[in-house]
């Protein structure tokens, strides 16, 4: 066991790499009642065409199965594992997101019951015809339930609007078309290709004792037979740098229009230092154009194209990287064409400072460190930054390290017209 | 060791709660304000919290004020309007590192109260009337607020059913108060309001982290100075009575039906009945393994949720769920068959052990959460109780299976709700 001290931020962090794989980490937390753990396997959405370990050929598989899966897991052939999880005292979950699927609980009692019963019930899957088929009732609900919801349609608006080929531009439950395909030969086809301990990072976080935790899992482990993991080959279509489309409006049954802005990034390769250099950096260039301390942000304000749902964020993982910027507004029209006007303007050096960047990035550190009072983000976060090699903590040095030149070169490398599109939500 | 307890401090004009506790890198401040919610304050107390927190007489601009927060390591500052029960709750908080993580040692404690109280009581006043541009700003702003509810059909129901149900009691009043009313408020009534509510309003701050209680004691004193009061208490009433069920169906654009039914609990926190019916709660909809995700969701498939929850402050229990139109009377029948199934007693002892066990998971967990622990502390001021978590614990592993079903027994189905986008079968 590998034990990792970060001073300032007075946390240990230990850390083993297990004989099938698993990666573990535990980070103990004191005076803290609860303690989290999260399971997750580096499999979500976007993973629909890959090379089966079954057959040992490319595969591709319905939209919103890795969503489905997930669900699916749950359930055991004597009844569903929530209950477990709640006579130990504790409440489990789990989400899907376009590069993971994590499973996860929370307890402030019989922690090591509850992460048998974690490990257990991802490393034991079950599924039948009958309890597929029901599943996709309650599915179905979900998809119709995002239906409804006019943020959701303007995100994956967005998002569809600025991707040709890849899978991240489809909805994650998928449709209930699509997941009407599913059956339980293609779950457990899926489910041994990602479900494979050397694809999965284990992480707890809480007032607990190290070394029987590990102890615990270890053994938990080594009485489990893997095959040796293999490198999981996906497949992705290449994807052009330009948007797919420039605009789309979708009408609902909404009184106040959204408006989202998007920027594809292009260059998605990188991983490790370089991407979270490129993810801090294009995240504070945002802040300095759109944060509440910026003049521009105040100008929309007045003027009435924004409210405080106005929100801009950045994102990039392996393969796809995207900023967003947008929120209700009664002018969606006026609010995009300013958008662009500031982000275009933003490549001669306008509403960029070197004092505005000081400002930021000590903004960033404070946000940086009251999100370590939540467990669930640290775990969340961190097994998605080592998912994509990089360290979570490393954020603040990180951060310390930007220069002016580097957000200079963001604004010159991001905004790019034919990489802009722009989704609205409209009033029937 | 108490799970979290807080120092009480009579200070002038308000409450000082002072929480130690070494397990975050910030420190909290929570400042509440509270009063009877009403039809004719309702708009002005959604509004000037938002005219505050936009700028000052020293920060004149909602930039320079940022900014200003910013250089304080990104120190937050929110507003937040709710009700409980027929109060009406005005937050303001502000986090802020602890300065101890930091290479910096600037006092940010002291920076933070001296900034609560620069946003509360040096406002950027004009003639005894707020900044104009400001109010007009934040009319617009509140507008969309109030607007935005429609927007979310989860949120819709939720609020249209509480209108139906309630629809002669305060409680039926949105906390983000009343378009109708917000054209005719003016730099200087909302400014009046303002002082008003200063003057007259219970006020409860509340400070969380790695600190000293001598040194909060004293920045307090320093910085946040009220003239005293007798705050408005209100009679913890009696529910009012139920003939018979309402059903509401209302027909709008949506894809899935959403049902919301309203039960009269006739129990309100600080009722020797309240932990009882925490519990009935868990057994009939507060989590994964109650009655109505398994009934509901996971044997019937007709829902992705289906959850109740309880308002403590007003007897309330609501059920949620999203369906598709045409499964409006299946589900409302399975819904009222696990109701009675509670009153019947059909669930057993270890359910009940579960529950209890998830229910008081549930409590720790919220003190892990410096606005969490806030939240739960508070319900004692809103009830004019003084009950410790502790006691929360306590008594609610004391609550016994007879318990529940008289619960049970004593809770009445008062209206049912149906957002729909077709036509229903009844």
């Amino acid at each position: 066991m590998e034990k990792i001290l970060f001073d300032q931020l007075q946390e240990e962090l230990y850390y083993e790499k297990l004989t099938n794989g698993l990666d573990v980490y535990i980070l103990p937390k004191q005076g803290f009642n609860k303690s989290f753990a999260t399971f997750t396997t580096k499999y979500g959405s976007v993973d629909n065409h890959f090379k089966s370990l079954q057959k040992q050929e490319f595969v591709q598989v319905p939209d919103g199965i890795a969503h489905f899966l997930e669900h699916k897991l749950f359930e055991k052939e004597d009844g569903d594992v929530f209950q477990q999880f709640s006579k130990q005292g504790a409440s489990a979950n789990a989400f899907t997101s376009f590069t993971r699927t994590a499973y996860l609980f929370s307890s402030t009692d019989e922690f090591q019951s509850n992460l048998t019963t974690l490990i257990d019930f991802v490393q034991d899957p079950y599924f039948s015809e009958k309890t597929v088929e029901k599943e996709k009732g309650i599915i179905g609900q979900e998809i119709n339930m995002y239906d409804d919801n006019p943020d959701w349609r303007l995100y994956f608006g967005t998002i569809a609007n600025m991707y040709h080929h890849h899978p991240v531009k489809i909805d994650i439950a998928g449709t209930v078309e699509s997941i009407a395909k599913i059956d339980k030969d293609m779950l457990y086809e899926c489910y041994h290709t990602f479900y494979h301990p050397s694809n999965m990072l284990l992480f707890i976080v809480g007032p607990v004792e190290v070394e029987s935790i590990m102890e615990q899992i270890r053994q938990n482990q080594n009485s489990k037979k893997y095959e040796a993991g293999a490198e999981i080959e996906r497949n992705f279509e290449s994807e052009p740098d330009s948007v797919a489309k420039k605009m789309e409006r979708l009408s609902m049954n909404v009184q106040t229009p959204k408006v989202m802005l998007g920027i594809k990034a292009a260059n998605v390769q990188q991983s490790g230092k370089e991407l979270l250099k490129r993810e801090l950096a294009t995240n504070i260039y945002l802040e300095m154009l759109f944060g509440k301390s910026s003049p521009l942000h105040e100008n929309l304000y007045t003027k009435g194209y924004i409210d405080q749902s106005f929100s801009y964020d950045y994102t990039q993982e392996q393969g796809f990287g995207f900023a967003l910027i947008g929120g209700d507004s009664a002018k969606p029209d006026e609010l995009a064409e300013q958008l662009l006007r500031i982000l275009q303007q933003s490549k001669t050096g306008t509403g960029l400072t070197e004092e505005s960047l000081q400002r930021t990035v000590k903004k960033k550190i404070g946000s940086f460190l009251r999100s370590l009072n939540s467990p669930e983000y640290i775990a969340n976060q961190f097994t998605r930054y080592a998912f994509n090699d990089m360290n979570l903590f490393d954020v603040v040095s990180e951060l310390e390290q930007l220069t002016f030149t580097d957000i200079k070169h963001i604004a010159n490398e991001l905004v790019t017209d034919d990489r802009i599109t722009v989704c609205q939500v409209i009033p029937k | 060791m108490a799970i979290a307890s807080e120092t009480i401090k009579h200070k002038s004009g308000y409450k000082l709660h002072i929480v130690r506790t070494t397990k975050y890198k910030t420190n909290t401040l929570v400042f509440k304000m509270k009063a009877p919610l009403t039809k004719e304050t309702v708009t002005y107390r959604a509004l000037f919290p938002h005219v505050l927190q936009s700028n000052t007489s020293k920060y004149p601009t909602t930039p320079e004020l940022r900014s200003y927060l910013d250089d304080l390591y990104g120190a937050g500052l929110y507003v937040d309007v709710t009700k409980k029960g027929e109060y009406h709750i005005i937050s303001f908080t502000i986090d802020i590192v602890n300065e101890k993580f930091l290479s910096d040692t600037t006092p940010l404690l002291e920076k933070a109260f001296s900034l609560l109280s620069e946003v509360l009581f040096q406002p950027k006043v004009e003639e005894m009337a707020f900044d104009s541009a400001t109010v007009t700003n934040e009319k617009r702003a509140l507008k969309q607020r109030i607007q935005s509810i429609f927007d979310d059909k989860m949120r819709y129901s939720s609020k249209r059913l509480v209108e139906e149900m309630c629809a002669n009691e305060p409680y039926a009043l949105e906390a983000n108060g009343r378009l109708e009313e917000l054209e005719q408020i003016t730099p200087m009534s909302l400014y009046d309001y303002y002082q008003k509510a200063l003057n007259e309003d219970e006020i409860d701050l509340y400070v969380i982290g790695d600190l000293s209680e001598d040194e909060v004691d004293g920045l307090a004193s320093q910085y946040i100075s009220l003239s005293d009061r007798k705050p408005v208490v209100l009679s913890r009433q009696a529910n009012a009575s139920i003939e018979d069920e309402k059903e509401v169906i209302e027909k709008i654009d949506v894809k899935q039906g959403k049902l919301n039914i309203g039960y009269r609990t006739n129990i309100l926190y600080g009722d020797p009945q309240y932990f009882a019916l925490q519990l009935f709660n868990g057994l009939f909809g507060g989590f994964s393994h109650s009655k109505l995700f398994i009934n509901v969701r996971e044997k019937a498939s007709l829902a992705y949720y289906a959850a109740s929850r309880v308002e403590s402050h007003k007897g309330l229990l609501m059920v949620m769920s999203g369906i598709e139109n045409e499964n409006y009377k299946q589900a409302v029948d399975i819904i009222k068959e696990q109701f009675e199934a509670m009153e019947q007693g059909d669930f057993t002892e270890e359910e009940l052990l579960q529950t209890k066990a998830v229910v008081k998971n549930q409590v720790l967990e919220t003190v892990d959460v410096a606005r969490g622990l806030v939240e739960l502390l508070y319900h004692n001021v809103l009830a004019n109780q003084s009950i410790a978590l502790d006691e929360w614990i306590e008594k609610t592993e004391q609550v016994t299976k007879e318990e529940v079903i008289k619960v049970a027994n004593q809770m009445k189905l008062d209206t049912i709700y149906f957002l729909t986008g077709t036509e229903v079968q009844r």
